[in-house]
């Protein structure tokens, strides 16, 4: 299926792909394995793969099947030396650490590791800013409790990432119009937008999205 | 037959991918015998360039290069710290470059770049600074996907093929005789990057 979905992606003139294991266990993972080599195959724009890479060993092998990138959340938390002895080894700019964040009751955002289901207590301000120390080349900023519910980007919350780094910070969760998209960078300062179901369910939805951020005057491909 | 020569250093899969796509065939080889049968050579790089410059020299094929590239001419092209170690040094590492084409690899200036940021990563334009038939048929609209932090400075202007501009302006791809080298990802640039390997497969 997904390497069906790269085929349309790769007509659409798509900038970058962008594929996560969210399985709760690792028992399909040779699966997972196979879906990347398939797709890398077709996939003649950068490739991120991420979900369940502890292991600078795992992430050899995700670059052997044909990922370009690769992308660490709850490990990079749980050993942040992880994303240092990834950036030794493969470089910063193959180095993306993703970011699930949410909005406290007090105001305040907090990082979630575990698909979103941990709280960590840290912030998204100074995680960020470690994790740039650390040696991430991106950050993928998923803005948890805005994903699905389809009323764009969290602003605040990408805007006190951004002006937190100077490494590109990628936006994800909650997109349901273009519009979303053109805010993520004109108000969020997003360095790129990223969207799952609106490009899925769409057709030719690359080429709109783009169109429409191009007539709001933002230089895209 | 195009050898990808394979040092231990990036993504040497999706080039063979893009180049089964533009219907050539090409083979991944650290084989010093394979190298010296090769056509045309590719060779690619994701790095550091200390550590590119030592793999060659581990697997022995400096030696190789050497006769193919400057003896046998055969077309050559090098993609990213490929085109960078293809200069004579870097300021990435102590290691002396190939030294093909007159020139060195530096950082990029931040003085110059100011609040851009480093790595210089994403989708950017080449502007054409000599005619050739690598870049034939790509448009001025055409865009190439850049990942780097170092870029290089040709000695001689006229080795310069395109320009590219981040803060100020550096020589996204180079062509020496038969050497040629670009800082982009052409297996990464989609059509723009098929149509240029395609050339580089036509080109006699």
């Amino acid at each position: 299926m997904p390497a069906t979905a790269v085929d349309f992606f790769n007509k659409w003139a798509v900038d970058e792909i962008v594929v996560l294991d969210v399985s709760r266990t690792q028992q399909k993972r040779e699966k997972f394995y196979e879906v990347i080599s398939k797709l890398s195959e077709k996939c003649f724009v950068p490739l991120t793969v991420g979900g369940w890479i502890t292991s600078t060993d795992e992430v050899r092998s995700l670059l052997r099947m044909g990922a370009d990138k690769v992308s660490i959340n709850t490990a990079a938390i749980e050993r942040p030396a992880l994303i240092t002895e990834c950036a030794r080894i493969f470089g910063n700019q193959c180095v993306v650490v993703s970011m699930d964040a949410k909005k406290q009751a007090g105001g305040e955002y907090e990082v979630y590791s575990d698909r979103g289901r941990t709280p960590t207590g840290l912030s998204p301000i100074s995680w960020a800013a470690t994790v740039q120390e650390l040696g991430a080349g991106e950050i993928f900023l998923n803005c948890i409790d805005h994903d699905g519910f389809r009323k764009g980007y969290d602003l605040e919350l990408l805007r006190q990432v951004v002006d937190a780094v100077e490494i590109p910070v990628i936006a994800m969760g909650g997109v349901f119009t273009w519009d979303h998209l053109v805010e993520g960078v004109t108000i969020g300062g997003a360095d790129a937008v990223a969207a799952a179901n609106i490009l899925h369910y769409t057709e030719h939805s690359t080429k709109k999205a783009k169109n429409y951020m191009r007539e709001h005057g933002i230089d895209v491909r | 037959m195009i050898i990808i020569v394979n040092y231990n250093m990036g993504n040497v899969g999706s080039i063979l991918n893009m180049l089964k796509k533009v219907g050539a065939e090409g083979i991944i080889s650290s084989d010093p015998e394979v190298i010296l049968r090769a056509e045309k050579l590719i060779l690619p790089g994701v790095g550091a360039f200390d550590q590119g410059v030592a793999n060659l020299e581990n697997l022995g094929l400096i030696p190789i290069l050497n006769e193919k590239v400057l003896v046998q001419a055969t077309p050559i092209i090098g993609i990213c710290l490929g085109m960078q170690l293809m200069t004579e040094s870097s300021e990435e590492g102590k290691n002396s470059g190939l030294g093909w084409v007159k020139g060195r690899t530096v950082r990029f200036d931040r003085q110059r770049t100011k609040q851009l940021k480093i790595p210089h990563m994403g989708w950017d334009v080449i502007i054409p600074r000599k005619e050739s038939d690598l870049m034939d048929g790509l448009s001025h609209d055409a865009r190439f996907y850049f990942v780097h932090s170092y870029h290089v400075l040709c000695e001689n202007t006229a080795d310069v093929l395109t320009t590219t501009t981040y803060g100020y302006e550096f020589a996204s791809s180079f062509q020496h005789g038969n050497i040629f080298g670009v800082q982009f990802h052409p297996e990464k640039s989609h059509k723009y990057g098929m149509k240029l390997l395609k050339n580089f497969v036509e080109y006699l």
